[in-house]
């Protein structure tokens, strides 16, 4: 074994008590950064979750199509469309093609094409105005995967079947099977048969929109041949505007991330996430000193054996290195303990703060990613705290240090 | 006796700790120890030996003067040359053991070979055993020092002294802590070394009885050697006797 180590192991062992008592304080630091970024990471995760689990990264749309009202960019604002005279969608140009080389991006994951309208859903004397999203079901499982959010039917769109949200079905009364007549501006109109009904953690959406299989929204809003929007989902969800504005310079086309259309839930989660990193900063802090005035104090205490050991032919840096290793070696297995102290505190936590039906309002976010940060922060720390206390012992002279019993 | 002989020389060695008043605590000391030599230091509390024994031992610097180790001028070493030269050359005998309490008794021996390398090798262990074995603590090996005697304690720290075979030990009153008996059977042992090894001690002693069983006696007084002279026992017995 390394003599510094087998030294630093020695003293830790024999100040027994500031040993454990420090290493407690380290492991109660290091859990409560487990604990603070688990926390603020899971409820991130799951805000964003449900802010793009039924949002694309990027929208698409054609370079000149006119300005909507950017909060109903999903819904397509019906309201607008019913008081302004009736328009033409506009489709994007040689909409295949943009397909292959939006996939060939090594930043997206998934695009989809995709007819976006608004029309009115009739069923007997009953109405309702809808989104009517025409959607290639294939491509668009990449963009949201709405076989896994059905709760009855199948997620079938040949020919003219239609596949409806939970709350539309039970305000028009209707189930798989049934059918419904959608009729699109200028008269255009089609009956379909509902195959599915799906829900997606959103009642606005689950009431608006109706999925139709491309060909017929092309049909139904006039479009033969064309699409009005590509969704894309991109691989890293914080380059989305990046990306965004790549395609925007590659192409030509309007394209929107989710960052600039959620620009205030962006900034909420930089609150939140820097308020998180100053605690944590000042936790590191409270425990570097704590190891600090223990090492001081351990060095006071050896002062007669550094002596002895300097007398007998150690040298400075191996006495330096002797309470460095002291101080890392603290920061490493106390993080460790806090490893299992944050672990629990956020597991409680996450278990304590559940929805009603017992399920977790949100999963906290303990990842081997977080563990790894904290044992190395924890090392970092611990080096940083023993710096001076080493110093101090590196520098101690031994004439002074055995002089006196 | 040749220049060659010599493991230690001090030519005019001055030494005053700063403070309010500085003071002078060594005038000018010259000292030479050679190969094989067994010195007694005496002198009165507070004359200096101790002071004089860490210049010696390259645990501190003189204020002036010069201080040569096998021939080599130490004044213009760093400390990692002194503490390279000092772990090498010297070994130390503390008046209070001064051993690392946690530590057992041949880890306390083999501990200067273990600071040398950085690595433990089994043959440290050996080392240490024989000479445990041949200073009379054979089965007190892997027994903490804290749970020896005084005497066992100091001649634990005497195999320590020894392990790195240094030409010169320096001892400051290794017997001053331990009774009669237990002290002459550790100055035995270093006598003993000194025969078998060819190692030289310097050993402050207030003990007259001891110091008369050396080869040569140095009497510091107020910082200054007065008398490097074995045959006026008579007078040194009355010095020593009436400093008590
Ligand atoms: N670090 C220091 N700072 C100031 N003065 C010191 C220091 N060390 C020793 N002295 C002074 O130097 C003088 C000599 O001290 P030293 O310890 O060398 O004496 P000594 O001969 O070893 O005494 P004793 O027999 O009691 O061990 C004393 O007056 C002491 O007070
Ligand atoms: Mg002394």
């Amino acid at each position: 074994m390394r003599f510094e180590l087998h030294m630093a192991l020695r003293f830790l062992k024999e100040g027994r008590m500031q040993t454990a008592l420090i290493l407690a304080g380290i492991s109660t630091g290091v859990g409560v950064i487990i604990f603070i970024s688990a926390l603020i990471g899971g409820l991130q995760e799951s805000i964003i979750d449900r802010t793009l689990g039924t949002q694309a990264h990027v929208v698409l749309r054609p370079p000149d199509d006119e300005a909507r009202p950017q909060l109903d960019r999903q819904r397509e604002d019906v309201l607008e469309h019913i008081q302004r005279p009736a328009q033409r969608l506009r489709s994007i140009l040689n909409w295949p093609r943009l397909l292959t080389e939006l996939r060939r991006r090594p930043g997206v994951t998934a695009a989809s094409p995709t007819v976006a309208g608004s029309a009115f859903a009739l069923r007997g004397t009953a109405n309702r105005s809808v989104a009517l999203r025409g959607v290639d079901p294939e491509s668009y499982s990449g963009i949201l995967d709405l076989r896994t959010r059905l709760t009855e039917g199948t997620f079938d769109l040949t020919g003219t079947h239609i596949v409806v949200g939970v709350e539309l079905a039970k305000e028009l009364g209707l189930s798989v099977g049934d059918t419904l007549r959608l009729t699109a501006p200028e008269d255009r109109s089609e009956v379909f048969t509902i195959s599915g009904l799906f829900d997606v953690g959103n009642k606005d959406l689950n009431l608006r929109w109706v999925f139709v299989s491309l060909r017929e929204g092309q049909t139904l809003m006039n479009l033969s041949g064309g699409v009005s929007t590509v969704e894309v989902k991109v691989r890293d969800i914080f380059s989305a505007e990046k990306e965004a504005q790549e395609i925007h310079a590659a192409t030509g086309l309007k394209a929107d991330s989710w960052m600039t259309l959620n620009s205030e839930l962006l900034t909420g989660l930089r609150g939140q996430s820097s308020s998180s990193v100053m605690i944590q900063f000042f936790v590191i802090v409270a425990v570097m000193l704590g190891i600090a005035s223990v090492l001081v104090v351990s060095v006071i205490q050896k002062g007669r054996q550094i002596g002895i050991l300097r007398a007998f032919g150690t040298r400075r840096e191996q006495v330096l290195r002797i309470f460095l290793l002291q101080g890392g070696l603290l920061g490493v297995v106390g993080s460790l303990g806090g490893i299992m102290l944050g672990t629990f505190l956020a597991l409680f936590f996450q278990s304590m703060v559940s929805n009603q039906d017992g399920t977790p309002l949100f999963p906290v976010a303990l990842t081997a990613a977080l563990y790894a940060r904290s044992v190395l922060v924890a090392l970092i720390t611990g080096l940083v705290g023993a710096w001076l206390p080493a110093r101090r012992a590196a520098n101690m002279d031994p004439a002074v240090a055995i002089r006196y019993e | 006796m040749n220049n060659s002989s010599a493991i230690l020389q001090l030519q005019q060695v001055r030494k005053s700790y700063p403070g309010a008043v500085s003071t002078e605590v060594l005038h000018g000391i010259d000292i030479r120890i050679n190969h094989g030599e067994f010195v007694a230091l005496v002198g009165p509390s507070g004359s200096g030996k101790s002071t004089l024994l860490n210049i010696l031992g390259l645990l501190d610097r003189p204020s002036s003067g010069t201080v040569e180790i096998l021939g080599k001028d130490c004044t213009g070493l760093d400390d990692a040359g002194l503490t390279r030269l000092r772990g090498s050359s010297i070994g130390f005998v503390f008046q209070f053991h001064h051993l690392l309490p946690s530590f057992t008794a041949e880890e306390n021996v083999f501990l200067p070979m273990l600071a040398d390398t950085g690595h433990f090798k089994p043959e440290m262990r050996t080392r240490a055993r024989g000479l445990l074995a041949r200073i009379g603590l054979e089965g007190f090996e892997t027994r903490p020092v804290s749970r020896l005697s005084g005497g066992q304690q100091q001649r634990v720290a005497i195999a320590r002294a020894l392990v790195m075979n240094p030409p010169l030990v320096l001892a400051d009153e290794p017997t001053g802590n331990l009774d009669r008996a237990s002290g002459q059977q550790t100055f035995e042992f270093m006598r003993r070394f000194n025969r078998e090894l060819g190692t030289a001690f310097l050993l402050v002693t207030h003990d007259p009885g001891l110091a008369q069983r050396c080869d040569r006696i140095l009497t510091l007084e107020d910082g200054c050697l007065i008398n490097e002279n074995k045959s006026s026992e008579a007078d040194l017995k009355g010095a020593l006797t009436a400093m008590r």
